[in-house]
């Protein structure tokens, strides 16, 4: 065992100093090109979203660099490379996802809104406890997926710098948090856009290339490389281990036998009937979150007209699409190349999946080259999360609350990038605090609370002549505490106390949120508070936060029939829209 | 920006909103869009519960290592890259012109 750690150990770092000097050439080409687009001082409008000046194309795969996060290319790599399909099933919740947003959000957005998401919310309703409302929900999301993203940055540094202390990946959060605040800050959503649409070129094609390489391997067969990976799995000892586990329980099985699963639905989440219910709330969360995360909406206003935001999400579609069809033949590549033992021996275990294959593939070039793009990967998300925040802070909270819309452009430009910094360092010292937590734990919640408070009030203000300003309240509220409510109270986070054990396992990116649920059947957990039986609280909070919204409109008389048939014929005409009304 | 309503403009749009043009346009896109959002839901959801309640059947080999629930799977790709394409098709053909021809009756210039 440990001559199989000191092998992993070293193919897993390949050449962390060629590693570095990928990602530092990155950030030394990103920087300059952000500095050379950013051009002097901004207004507002090219704070927030470059002025609206960005192509339908550019916008779409700035969004795909949004979205792409390293927890979408470690993460779901690993789990296909480890679990097989239930890795894949997983993945495309993420994808199916982007139809809510093209086919009932982003053009109506567009049209309504002009910096944030509190513009189209507050649109119709009253001004301030609307975008009160609307910034404490978007301030959680935000944080939690920073956060993710931050506790990916000190994982992902273990694992392909070949340095694990505690010191180490503290600097490389705070180097994280410096260069994502400096891109904001001189960069504005212009350098923030070109910084994504980068990181998206290059990890596409960075994905595309691995793909095609491990599918040449088996003759351009799908078939063949599944077949492989099944019997490299077969032959290994993590197989041989599960076989003597069955044994133990008075199960005769064959390695075959636990090979051949993972070819096979349900080995994680059709276990028990809390798991596949789990995964139906998870499911839920991620197919109706997309559509209500911040950063996402805050792209559709980079570009002049309804018809570019169809545009950027039809390429959005195409790229994450195809990104994700990528990713099956990565980690099946992964399991067939690399083997289950090596990742799992590899600091970060299936997070590593993708890189060792990389090393695998092309040595430690290659390697490098990953490495950098998944540094890169984070970077980009965390700059676009951070603008978005910044942008709630200065537009909705500073500018229409506290100054009730009397503030001049400097003023909000300053508070937005004081703002940027402020977010900057509650993302360094959290993502430190949070960097033995579970990644993907973090990405499913901001996703969870995101379909729970706010895209139902997205919909309803929309879709829905009666919907008020009490139903709005009640829905964001609703869905914002119960899903953060039901979350501490589930398995995943009051479950697991006293268990230190199991939660240094969350240190690395991992796809299942549930990671925690199985902690009570290895060790009894020392503290388990817990009476909520599902890891995802989306199956009951975003039914209860569309009920909310319905009710709260409900019992309230307000209506303004003059401000609904404006929002109505803006939103599907895209006439008078812009700056023509902005005197 | 939005305080305009409180002028002549507000009522402007009461008036547009209450054309038949436009309750036209409302009913075309929602026409659309519903429906197409209420297949995609469940043919997702449909998958979802088949991979998790009906693995027997999803993990039937139909050739080589190539499942029922692979196939399955890759369905979902296709029918997003389907959905989008299809929608942007109707709505560059379809909506677009009946929304700047009702469009225009509120600044009179056609579209952007």
């Amino acid at each position: 065992m440990s001559s199989l750690t000191a092998l992993a150990s070293a193919t897993t770092v390949g050449n962390p100093t060629l590693n570095i000097a990928i990602f530092v050439i990155f950030v030394l080409v990103t920087l300059t090109i952000v500095i050379k687009v950013a051009g002097g001082k901004k207004t507002a409008e090219q704070y927030y979203t470059a002025g609206g000046a960005f192509s339908g194309r550019q916008n779409g795969i700035a969004i795909a660099g949004d979205y792409l996060s390293a927890a979408s290319f470690l993460g779901i790599a690993g789990a296909i490379a480890l679990q097989g399909m239930d890795g894949f099933l997983y993945s495309i919740g993420f994808l199916v996802a982007w139809l809510v947003a093209l086919l009932l959000v982003a053009e109506l957005m567009r049209n309504t809104g002009r910096f944030t998401m509190a513009d189209v919310l507050a649109y119709r309703l009253k001004q301030r406890p609307i975008r009160i409302a609307v910034s404490v929900s978007v301030l959680c999301v935000s944080l939690f997926y920073l956060l993710a993203q931050m506790a990916g940055a000190g994982g992902l540094v273990s694992l392909l710098l070949g340095v694990s202390g505690e010191s180490a990946q503290n600097i490389v959060i705070a180097v994280v948090g410096i260069v994502m605040v400096t891109y904001v800050l001189i960069g504005g959503m212009k350098g923030t856009t070109w910084v994504q649409i980068i990181k998206a070129i290059l990890l596409i094609s960075a994905a595309a290339i691995m793909s095609v390489w491990v599918l040449a391997k088996f003759g351009m067969s799908l078939s063949g490389l599944f077949g492989k990976a099944v019997d490299v799995s077969a032959a290994s000892e993590t197989t041989k281990a599960a076989v003597e586990k069955a044994a133990k329980a008075g199960t005769t099985t064959t390695p075959q036998n636990i090979a051949e699963t993972l070819l096979h639905y349900g080995t994680k989440y059709g276990k028990t009937t809390q798991a596949k219910i789990d995964f139906i709330s998870l499911s839920m969360a991620l197919v109706l979150g997309t559509a209500g995360l911040p950063h996402v909406l805050q792209r559709f206003y980079t570009v002049p007209t309804s018809k570019q935001a169809r545009k950027s999400v039809e390429w959005a579609i195409w790229l994450i699409g195809g990104f994700y069809l990528l990713t099956l033949v990565i980690g099946f590549g992964a399991g067939a190349l690399v083997g289950a033992d090596k990742i799992n021996a590899a600091p970060g275990k299936q997070n590593a999946a993708a890189p060792l294959l990389a090393y695998e593939l092309g040595g430690s070039w290659m390697l490098g080259i990953v490495s950098g793009i998944a540094f890169a990967t984070i970077l980009a998300v965390v700059a676009g999360l951070t603008i978005t925040a910044s942008a709630t802070f200065a537009h909705d909270l500073y500018k229409e609350v506290f100054k009730k819309g009397q503030s001049t452009q400097e003023q909000e430009v300053k508070i937005a990038r004081i703002s940027a910094i402020a977010i900057g360092l509650v993302a360094i010292f959290g993502g430190m605090l949070a960097k033995s937590q579970n990644i993907a734990f973090l990405v499913a919640l901001a996703f969870a609370v995101a379909a729970s408070a706010n895209l139902p009030t997205i919909l309803y203000s929309l879709f829905w002549k009666g919907f008020n300003t009490r139903g709005a309240l009640w829905s964001i509220y609703g869905g914002l505490i119960s899903s953060i409510g039901l979350i501490i109270f589930s398995p995943v986070v009051s479950g697991k106390m006293g268990v230190p054990t199991k939660q240094a396992d969350g240190s690395m990116l991992m796809v299942s949120p549930s990671m925690f649920s199985g902690a009570a059947a290895d060790g009894t957990p020392l503290v388990d508070f817990h009476w909520f039986p599902l890891d995802n609280p989306g199956l009951i909070s975003i039914p209860l936060a569309f009920f909310l919204g319905w009710l709260g409109s409900k019992l309230s008389q307000e209506h303004n029939a003059q401000k609904y048939a404006e929002m109505e014929v803006r939103a599907l005409t895209g006439h008078g829209v812009g700056p023509a009304l902005d005197h | 920006m939005s305080d305009t309503a409180q002028t002549g403009a507000g009522d402007r749009y009461v008036a547009v909103q209450a054309t038949p043009e436009f309750q036209a346009l409302r009913k075309k896109f929602r026409g659309f869009v519903f429906p197409m959002t209420a297949f995609f839901l469940a043919w997702y959801f449909l998958y979802v519960f088949l991979s998790i309640f009906a693995q027997g059947f999803m993990n039937t080999i139909l050739f080589g290592k190539i499942t029922v629930g692979l196939i399955f799977g890759l369905l979902q790709f296709v029918t997003t890259f389907a959905i989008t394409f299809m929608y942007a098709r109707w709505a560059n053909r379809e909506l677009d012109p009946a929304a700047d021809a009702v469009g225009s009756r509120i600044d009179g210039t056609k579209g952007h």
